[in-house]
């Protein structure tokens, strides 16, 4: 049977009735045990019978077209074969579910994937790549840099009311161009995929978020039935974005495999990684604002230009947070996205919050600066009641208290005047942020199987990239049906299981964890229904059912197992509620004054992000966030050449992500609450609101220390340095 | 080549390509697949093992160069029944997220509590002659070879305070 709910009214809190007590507390990971003992096994650790390797081959030229001469290679060692048919642009953007740009023989950008090599074994297949002739025709008319762009697309984002006379009549106004560098997702495990054929059907462990979606891109590019087609990802090592989409080594793999006739594993290369799969857009943004005396907003704008390849369906989103922010009558958005031969533009963690809060976040810190007024203050006074645009009711939002309880546990009140705190021959500074995050609830189904024995077992094709999946699916099981979370198994990434939401956009623990409370609250209907009670008298707790006078061990009311599917989809309250995840970000940094160089002492993230489903996991995600947002202020830039498009940097000893240096103290704190909007278990995403605006209180701090505002990400010494007091 | 490497305690015989890194003998040769191969260029640490005691990037090395040497591998730790005491600290922790980073930074931390046995200072040590304090500070820097995207670094220094002496430092201060 399914239990099905359309997500059209609020619902009763349930998880707050139930007895077990294990949801929300902290709790290690199930398959903890399994990751530090290296026993759990990524795509690339499984074996087949018979398997061969392949290596990618990348485009050496910015755009043309190109041929490979096989013959150059035949002879070599282990040789196999050289495969270009099928092979995908770019890997596909996040819930596309078709294939991405099959380009034939034409080149759009360096370091495309234009061919795979197969070999015995993967030192033969990496030599026989690099010694592979590909002959190329090179246009000549190729655009790699924002500065090459003459002619910008215009926005078709309409106005609300007229920011220009509300920047004529405004006391006070910001008027500030920033811009941001490209960002790779830069997940440890680089994309890798295994396939195996058995006829007609296709076998393939990669390394995805979003196996539903992913097995719709994966058939669409080969041009098979998606039926023929199982994923398998159990395991995967970090996503933010990179794997939401299928990428080029499973279409590779999958293309030799059929070819030789036996299994081919594919593993990108770093310098791969950084080029065939997509990464987020550098930014151009013009952000205003005008204020009242009282600094209250009259209206804000926010115009971005940025860049991807032609065709691509996804554009970052870099107004998202701030259409629902601040109040403010009068409003100016726009976004011109320019067409460069550069690899494509995609989802890295938190689209559109990652950079559009970095600007917004630091426009209200020059605007508190002008107006006089705490940073906290004004953020306060401008929490608009409705949706500023749509007049949407808000679901539960706590950006006061974010703020205002945050600034408290930080001591927000030792905060200095700018450039007047120094301790030898550093400067320092305090800086505060608002965090936002749009919530979203997703379709999403799984299976929940109740044994006699007291055991129980979910399954779905949802995957855990490191967001505590697998913990908090058996955590709500555990809670619902009244069991010690050790006695949950839950199996993940196979597509033969229920479609699940996949993870990304922060939905996968409010959509997956909603469709498991649904199965399991089937399955406490039927031991109602058996115990003789009313469904709501019923209590389960320790493996014992209580209701109605009546008290049964599960075992005595079962002689086989109970399965339920749970399905939730989104409805109603989507449209009745503006739903967000909000938190404040605090940041305390040190400035050297002789070099420019930023240390970030200790960061605090007040969040609220509905119900907390389990405080360890959650704490972890918004570390990431934090530290995320430490990179992103201080270091992490993708550098094109601005001739080639290349990639410069392509690899991790140029591309910065924070080392365990980098990051001082930091500390974590929930606000209570339910939003009953968003799901029947009250939650909310917490990943990506974990980053939204951390890098802006990192460089609001730098403000606060030495009085050196930074426009240019990432705030490297070079861009302090000169500006130094 | 014919190379015998002990391998967690035992003799392992290869007949390999002189290409093959000591990483990918691991991981295509002899079915030990707990040491990560993330950059394939000693950038991120993932393939972190120990090579006679001293930790190594596995992938910087030609196993060809290693014929007799002792190699211990995450799969040289403890099982998953059975945890050793810095790898039952991650998981307590939380010091880690997906995994994928994991093997190499307990088996960077177990070479680094050596260092420490041995007086070795760092970039973040006051006094380069002196012996070094166990610090929060000495431990993020020496840890800082070893990436963690998901950025669990909070959960991993204290797991590796946490079982320091369980793990066989033999003191925190330089004093004492």
């Amino acid at each position: 049977m399914t239990e099905h709910l359309k997500m059209d009214q609020v619902q009763p809190h349930l998880l707050d009735e139930t007895g077990q007590g294990v949801l929300s507390v902290p709790m290690p990971r199930p398959e903890g045990p399994l990751k530090v003992t290296g026993r759990a096994p990524y795509a690339a650790e499984y074996k087949a019978e018979g398997m061969a390797t392949g290596v990618m081959v990348r485009a050496a030229i910015t755009k043309g077209t190109y041929a490979v001469d096989t013959a150059s290679v035949e002879d070599m060692p282990g040789y196999l074969g050289v495969f270009t048919d099928k092979m995908v642009r770019n890997a596909a953007q996040g819930t596309m579910g078709t294939n991405p740009a099959q380009m034939g023989d034409k080149i759009l950008y360096l370091g495309q994937p234009i061919a795979v090599v197969v070999a015995e074994t993967f030192e033969q297949a990496r030599d026989i790549a690099a010694v592979l002739k590909v002959d190329y025709t090179e246009d000549d008319d190729a655009v790699c840099d924002f500065d090459g762009v003459s002619d910008w697309p215009d926005s078709d984002k309409p106005d609300q009311g007229d920011l220009d006379q509300a920047m004529s009549d405004a006391t006070f106004t910001v008027d500030s161009m920033y811009t941001t560098k490209p960002h790779n997702s830069a997940a440890m495990e680089p994309h890798a995929a295994l396939a195996e054929w058995d006829g007609d059907k296709l076998t393939l462990h990669g390394s995805l978020q979003m196996l539903g979606y992913n097995r719709d891109e994966v058939a669409d590019s080969l041009g098979i039935d998606a039926k023929n087609v199982r994923l398998l990802a159990p395991y995967v090592g970090g996503g933010f974005g990179s794997k939401l989409g299928m990428s080029p080594d499973c279409v590779g793999a999958a293309v030799a495999a059929k070819a030789l006739g036996r299994p081919v594993r594919v593993v990108l290369s770093r310098n791969n990684v950084f080029e065939m799969i997509v990464l987020r857009t550098a930014t151009r943004q013009r952000l205003r604002l005008a204020a009242d005396k009282d600094g209250k907003l009259l209206g804000l704008g926010q115009e971005n230009w940025q860049s991807n390849l032609p065709d691509e369906p996804m554009a970052e989103p870099v107004d998202l947070a701030t259409h629902f922010l601040y109040g403010g009558e009068n409003r100016r958005y726009g976004q011109h996205v320019a067409i460069l031969n550069r690899p494509a533009s995609g989802s890295v963690r938190a689209p559109g919050e990652a950079v559009g809060m970095l600007a917004l976040e630091n426009a209200m810190d020059e605007l508190a600066e002008k107006s006089g007024i705490d940073p906290i203050e004004l953020r306060l006074r401008n929490i608009p009641e409705k949706h500023p645009e749509t007049g949407v009711q808000y679901s539960a939002r706590s950006l006061a208290e974010a703020l205002t309880e945050g600034a408290k546990a930080f001591g927000w009140d030792k905060r200095q005047k700018a450039g007047t705190r120094r301790e030898g021959e550093w400067y320092i500074g305090m800086g505060v942020a608002s965090a936002a995050r749009t919530n979203i609830l997703m379709e999403s189904r799984a299976n929940v199987t109740l044994n006699p024995d007291g055991t129980a077992l979910v399954q779905t094709d949802m995957t855990d990239i490191g967001t505590g999946t697998y913990a908090i699916l058996g955590q709500i099981a555990a809670e619902m049906l009244g069991l010690d979370p050790q006695k949950v198994t839950v199996e993940l990434g196979d597509t033969d299981l229920p479609k699940s939401s996949g993870s990304g956009g922060s939905w996968g623990a409010a959509s997956a964890g909603s469709s498991v409370f649904l199965g399991a609250k089937a399955i406490r209907r039927k031991l109602a229904e058996r115990l003789g009670c009313e469904v709501e008298a019923l209590r389960l707790q320790d493996g014992v059912a209580t209701g109605g006078n009546n008290r049964r061990p599960l075992a005595e009311l079962m002689d086989a197992p109970i399965t339920e599917e749970g399905h939730i989809e989104p409805g109603q309250t989507d449209e009745d509620y503006h739903q967000a995840g909000y938190g404040a970000h605090f940041a305390e940094v040190a400035v050297n004054a002789v070099t420019g160089e930023v240390r970030v002492r200790r960061m605090l993230a007040a969040m609220a992000a509905g119900r907390i489903l389990n405080r360890q996991t959650a704490t972890s995600q918004v570390w990431g966030g934090q530290i995320w947002g430490i990179g992103t202020a201080l270091t992490e830039a993708i550098e094109h050449d601005p001739r080639t498009g290349h990639v410069v940097n392509n690899d991790l000893a140029e591309y910065h992500v924070p080392v365990n240096l980098d990051v001082g103290d930091l500390e974590v704190m929930f606000i209570e609450e339910r939003d009953d909007a968003s799901s029947p278990i009250q939650a909310k995403g917490i990943g990506e609101l974990g980053l939204s605006g951390a890098g802006a209180a990192v460089t609001n701090a730098i403000y606060n220390a030495c009085g050196v505002r930074v426009y240019d990400y990432p705030a490297t010494p070079d861009r302090i340095f000169p500006h130094l007091p | 080549m014919q190379i015998t490497l002990t391998v967690n305690g035992a003799a392992r015989e290869v007949d390999i390509d002189p290409r093959t890194t000591l990483l990918d003998v691991m991981r295509h040769h002899l079915d030990l697949t707990g040491s990560k191969k993330g950059c394939d260029h000693g950038q991120c640490g993932a393939c972190t093992m120990l090579v006679n005691g001293r930790r190594i990037n596995g992938c910087l090395s030609l196993a060809v160069m290693h014929d007799g040497d002792e190699i211990t591998t995450i799969e040289g730790l403890g099982d998953p029944g059975n945890l050793s005491p810095l790898q039952a600290a991650f998981v307590r922790n939380d010091g880690y997220q997906c995994g994928y980073c994991t093997p190499g930074q307990i088996m960077s931390a177990k070479g680094m509590y050596d260092e420490f046995n041995k007086g070795w200072p760092s970039h973040v040590s006051d006094d380069l002659t002196a012996e070094p304090n166990f610090t929060t500070a000495e431990i993020k820097e020496r840890m800082s070879g070893n990436l963690c995207r998901c950025s669990a670094y909070p959960g991993i220094c204290k797991a590796i305070e946490e079982s320091a002496e369980e793990e066989g430092l033999t003191k925190r201060k330089a004093a004492e």
